[in-house]
């Protein structure tokens, strides 16, 4: 494998590639894709009742364009030669997973800043590396992403802000969104590098740039500055800058709690999985009608002569 | 209304690209009821703003049609009442897109964004009236149902800016020829079609969807977000 060493060549569907990485490719490519499809949900159930018609816009360009991207992924996992209806029955049927923060409520409005803020976030910084993975294809899908995630991750941060800077109770809807949020948002880079088993594989292959405890350590840099601009505190009495590291000293996430998410025991697991297998299944017929459709379309068409 | 009930469809369509699509259509309705919206406030000159309009009135204030506001959870209900809608407000917005008037901005943008509406329904249609035997019934239950609520998009009123009535022939001119060609069977209509949007009069789904759409705003009295 040349891009392991080789950082500038990408490789592209038709290269041959081993099995192993095709088969990593495939899972975090279907991963990343359906955390898209499932992220509509939480956010997508505001649209209705996002407080003015400018943030109803915003909210509803933002849950349509994770439809979008995860429309692109899925475009990326076909040309390692799996449809997307394998994928999508792969998340169906729960052997694919996606990104565990989705298994968390949506309680109020300020939990679509806190969203945008924090989530897309950490997305960003999980996903920044991604421009330059070694697949072409998830590599340039990635650069189109990043570019909408920082668009949606301002957008958080001003509803938040906004929020933290009107009457007393929107103040306190943000706190509150930001204290249920953090946590699980620091979960979204995954295990600690020490149980994580697939992070030195991924990383020989250039899919992976960074470690776990890498990529949340720069998240939780990042964040902190935000926080304070935006007038919020961050539920971690463990927050203190260390000076001789040049980083922020953070708390452990509750990883017992990550692990039983990822095993589909969060808060809204069933919940999500069962909302995204009603709207596939009552959307069946459709598909059926739009395939007989253009079947008959296709027999009505006359055949041209073949040239003599 | 409309742009409030396809953003229902958002996570729950059929297929991604249609997630993409409807949320796509909910955009342009709102952009257009924004638009509008600054036209109205700007001639009341009473200082009020689109959110005033839209979160702090109660549904007798509301002028919308009734077939915008009812449900539609069904997907053929969804793509057949988008093709009345489009095509009646193709004609609209041709005509206020035509002539010198404080919402010709708007118009000339929505006429643009309407057609690719009514293109969009209408292929829809075609698939579903033609498709299989289940979506040939569902999309005829779902014409049958939007049908009666047509006549109220056309009705006289000869004070508005672009009087309906007129529109008439032009509305069912693109209309019919969908229909047929989808194999669907136009309905007659009740003597005494459903009407009264216009006048404030309602269905009881109007109340239910605006009692979602402004509870927050109206949680928090005079709150900027």
């Amino acid at each position: 494998m040349e891009p392991a060493t080789d950082r500038s060549a990408t490789v592209e569907p038709r290269d041959p590639m081993p099995d192993g990485y095709r088969r990593t490719l495939v899972r975090q490519i279907a991963q990343h894709a359906h955390s898209e499809i499932i992220g509509m949900q939480p956010e997508g159930e505001w649209i209705a009742r996002a407080p003015s018609l400018r943030r109803k816009a915003i909210l509803m360009a933002k849950v349509q364009d994770e439809a979008g991207h995860g429309l692109y992924l899925y475009a990326a996992a076909e040309t390692l030669g799996t449809p997307r209806e394998e994928l999508l029955d792969a998340l169906h049927t729960g052997r694919q997973k996606y990104s565990s923060i989705f298994n968390y409520p949506t309680l109020t409005w300020a939990d679509v800043g806190a969203i945008g803020w924090l989530v897309d976030g950490a997305a960003i910084v999980n996903q920044v590396p991604l421009c330059r993975c070694s697949y072409g294809p998830y590599a340039r899908a990635m650069v189109r992403i990043c570019k909408e995630e920082s668009f949606h991750q301002r957008q958080g941060f001003e509803i938040l802000h906004t929020l933290s800077h009107g009457t007393p109770a929107q103040k306190a809807m943000a706190q509150d969104a930001v204290d249920r949020f953090w946590w699980p948002s620091l979960m979204m880079f995954g295990p600690p590098d020490a149980d994580s088993p697939n992070t030195v594989q991924s990383m020989a292959w250039g899919i992976k740039r960074f470690t776990n405890d890498e990529l949340r350590q720069r998240f939780v840099d990042i964040a902190v500055p935000q926080a304070e601009a935006l007038g919020l505190t961050l539920p971690d009495p463990e927050l203190r800058w260390n000076e001789e590291r040049g980083h922020w000293d953070f708390g452990t996430p509750d990883f017992a709690e990550l692990a039983e998410v990822v095993a589909g025991r969060g808060p809204c697991n069933a919940q999500r999985l069962a909302h995204r297998v009603r709207a596939h299944e009552d959307g069946a017929w459709v598909r059926e009608a739009a395939a007989a459709y253009a079947a008959k379309r296709a027999a009505r068409t006359p055949t041209r002569e073949p040239a003599a | 209304m409309t742009a409030q009930r396809l953003g229902w469809w958002v996570s729950r369509a059929p297929e991604l690209e249609e997630d993409v699509a409807l949320a796509n259509i909910g955009l342009d309705q709102l952009g257009q009821a924004r638009g509008l919206y600054a036209v109205v406030t700007d001639l009341e000159g009473l200082g009020r703003t689109e959110d005033d309009l839209a979160y702090l009135r109660d549904a007798p204030d509301f002028r919308n049609v009734l077939l915008v506001e009812r449900p539609q959870a069904d997907f053929a209900v969804c793509v057949v009442r988008m093709l009345l809608l489009a095509a009646w407000q193709s004609e609209v917005y041709a005509v206020l897109a035509a002539r010198e008037g404080p919402a010709r901005g708007v118009a000339a943008k929505a006429v643009k964004e309407v057609a690719y509406h009514l293109d969009h329904a209408a292929q829809w249609v075609l698939r579903l009236g033609d498709g299989t035997e289940l979506s040939h019934e569902r999309a005829q239950a779902a014409l049958d149902a939007e049908w009666p609520y047509l006549p109220e998009l056309l009705e006289p009123d000869p004070a508005a800016a672009v009087d309906p009535a007129a529109l008439r022939d032009a509305v069912l001119g693109r209309v019919r020829p969908v229909l047929d060609e989808a194999t669907l069977v136009v309905p007659g209509l009740p003597a005494d079609p459903p009407t009264g949007g216009r006048a404030g009069r309602h269905t009881e789904h109007l109340a239910a969807l605006l009692a979602e759409m402004q509870q927050v705003a109206r949680a928090h009295p005079g709150a900027a977000w």
